[in-house]
């Protein structure tokens, strides 16, 4: 929605000066409304600012954080996943039973749909389809195989999963651990290597990147396939925390991971994504989430419109920062 | 012959002839029994879809990215409300209905409002929206046990020689936003920003207030259809609008409409519906499980779409 402010002749250095205080503002709101997360949680309970109380309160950050990632690399592409969710139910439903039970049997299910969401993302470029509608469709697909694997919620994941999920570094909890070491990699792939560029300028300007001869139709293939893989391991994460599964266990990741990418600094359109945004995005949304709520006395009923009203919050503060980037 | 050619180059056509062939397919395997009984049932259930598909249509035809993502908890809010307002008593029924709608408008008006404000695509904004709405009715209707009033639920359920009013009041509706659309300022306007939006506010269309009243009317059938299913239902349910955010887009993009916007085909809206209506019918009669239903419903509607292709905004 926001284009870019294009440079129009010269401007005063101070003009510049407020110019550049506004970007720094705008991508420094993630970090803001974290940080402010988490000074409201210090304040309502000093006592969870420990060890202990964020590995607690974090708990479920990683997946959360896999999934927003996911969902981050369809956006950068112009598109919309609607089915990341169920995907990570199906994933987690296949992790729980087939990789425990015949691991090599599993490690090719979660293969081929990592291979099923490339060719998605060839079917989204090559028929022209509105990406909504083609995940909205996959979502039932991912669900009703998920039933289908696991038909009762049970299951349990494989021990190489639990121990690993439940590892235990000195001094730094390890959801933290995770998500810095999520948010480095997915950057440095995305942001730093020029294969990256390209997949973002596909989602800025498409016409353009064909008219230099590169193939769109990879640019969405390898950006489907990564969101597949982002999904695969989400899935794995969640489970290797529940030990168990459940067919509707990723349900809310969906409205979850688009939150997570919007909260980030992440735009719809334009290719204008921020992996390290997403990663805090998700690290908010998982505090905000429950524990943030829990601690103010809210009722469970209202904790998925405190969602609601954080992610509106953020974006009105994104638009009273971009109108002074103008 | 000339009139079928021009009969099959109709967009909609395509989904009435894909209802037809799942429910010849259902009659052949019950063997010729229950056929009549069966179009009944899916013209019963289909008007619910119609009904917030019509909406999510004006919405779609806006142009690329507008979409209601509030409609399910919408649905389920003014069930609550028109349940709690008709508090089983027949003559509250024309006040609950009004109540419902009232609720609809409202939801409909704050979402536009959002996106206007917050200058941020309908997606988000509808998303973000219904979280809160979804609260607003987890809180409101808790442990709502009001049964519709008895003139309500006979009326929701009453047939005329096995078609039901319902459906054929929807009929007269879905005529009415036919005619709305394309023979009324207020239609051509809605498809003029649909395929121009720029073009659309040169030409001296008023633009926001088009897209106000859509988002306005996509909210208020949302609102319609909640207390129309809690009377049809014996009851509102905060997760009874749930199915209708696919089936909504879905009966759009499977009758015809551009998801692109600027084109949009009312009949096909009430061919798509009977299209998954019998669809559903057909799984459940061949008796498969709750998992292969899903997985077929998600498969045919991905194909349909892949078949149909899509025209994207030529941005």
């Amino acid at each position: 929605m926001t284009a870019a402010p294009v440079e129009t002749g010269p401007r005063g250095s101070s003009e510049r000066g407020k110019l550049a205080r506004a970007r720094l503002l705008r991508s420094l709101l993630p970090a803001l409304s974290l940080v402010l997360v988490l000074l409201a949680i210090a304040w309502l309970n000093p006592r969870a600012i420990s060890y202990f109380g964020f590995s607690l309160m974090l708990n479920l950050a990683i997946p959360i954080a896999l999934a927003t990632i996911a969902q981050m690399f369809v956006i950068a592409g112009n598109e919309l996943d609607l089915s990341i969710g169920t995907f990570v139910g199906f994933v987690g439903c296949v992790t729980a039973t087939w990789l425990k039970d015949a691991p090599l049997v599993g490690v090719v299910i979660l293969l081929a749909s990592i291979g099923v969401y490339a060719l998605l993302g060839a079917l989204i470029h090559l028929r022209n389809l509105p990406s909504i509608v083609v995940t909205l469709g996959m979502s039932f697909v991912w669900q009703g195989l998920a039933i289908l694997t696991l038909p009762k919620p049970g299951g349990k994941a494989p021990d190489w999963l639990l121990s690993l999920m439940a590892f235990k570094p000195p001094l730094v909890p390890f959801p933290i651990i995770a998500a810095l070491l999520i948010a480095a990699v997915v950057y440095f792939g995305l942001m730093r290597t020029s294969y990256g560029v390209i997949l973002r300028g596909s989602g800025g300007n498409a016409a353009a990147l064909e008219r230099a001869g590169w193939s769109l139709l990879k640019t969405k293939i390898v950006l489907f396939a990564l969101a597949g893989l982002f999904g695969v391991l989400s899935g794995m994460a969640l489970i290797g925390i529940t030990t168990s599964a459940d067919a509707n266990i990723g349900n809310g990741y969906t409205l979850l991971s688009i939150a997570g990418v919007i909260l980030g600094g992440g735009e719809f359109v334009g290719g204008r994504v921020s992996p390290i945004g997403a990663v805090i995005g998700a690290l908010t949304l998982a505090l905000a989430a429950s524990p943030l709520l829990t601690f103010m006395h809210i009722p469970p009923d209202w904790q998925v419109a405190a969602n609601g009203a954080i992610l509106i919050i953020v974006l009105a503060a994104r638009v009273l920062i971009s109108r002074r980037e103008r | 012959m000339a009139s079928l050619r021009l009969l099959l180059a109709k967009p909609w056509i395509w989904s009435f002839i894909g209802a037809a062939l799942v429910w010849l397919a259902t009659v052949t395997f019950t063997g010729g029994y229950g056929g009549g009984g069966m179009i009944t049932a899916a013209l019963s259930l289909a008007v619910f879809t119609v009904i917030v598909g019509v909406g999510q249509m004006f919405v779609i035809t806006l142009g690329p990215g507008n979409v209601d993502l509030s409609l399910p908890a919408n649905i389920g809010l003014a069930s609550a409300v028109a349940m709690k307002v008709m508090d089983g008593n027949d003559q509250m029924i024309a006040v609950g209905l009004l109540a419902a709608l009232a609720c609809g408008m409202a939801i409909g008006a704050a979402n536009y409002l959002l996106i206007w404000a917050l200058r941020i695509p309908p997606i988000i904004a509808t998303l973000s929206a219904s979280f809160i709405i979804q609260s607003i009715d987890i809180s409101y209707g808790r442990g709502l046990q009001i049964k519709p009033p008895p003139g309500f639920a006979d009326f929701a359920n009453r047939q005329i020689l096995g078609i039901p009013v319902l459906a054929i009041l929807t009929v007269l509706f879905t005529i009415g936003a036919a005619i709305a659309l394309q023979r009324m300022i207020y239609g051509r306007s809605v498809l003029a920003i649909g395929q121009n939006i720029r073009a659309a506010w040169l030409a001296g269309v008023n633009v926001g207030r088009i897209r106000f009243l859509t988002y306005t009317l996509s909210g208020a059938l949302g609102g319609l259809d909640g207390a129309l299913l809690a009377g049809y239902f014996r009851g509102a349910n905060v997760d009874i609008g749930n199915e209708y955010l696919l089936a909504s887009i879905a009966v759009v993009v499977i009758g015809g409409t551009s998801v692109a916007g600027g084109k949009a085909n009312v009949p096909g809206v009430w061919g798509a519906a009977l299209f998954l209506v019998l669809l559903l019918t057909m799984l459940n009669t061949f008796g498969v499980s709750a998992g292969v239903r899903l997985l077929l419903t998600g498969l045919i509607i991905v194909g349909v779409i892949t078949a149909a292709g899509g025209q994207k905004a030529l941005r």
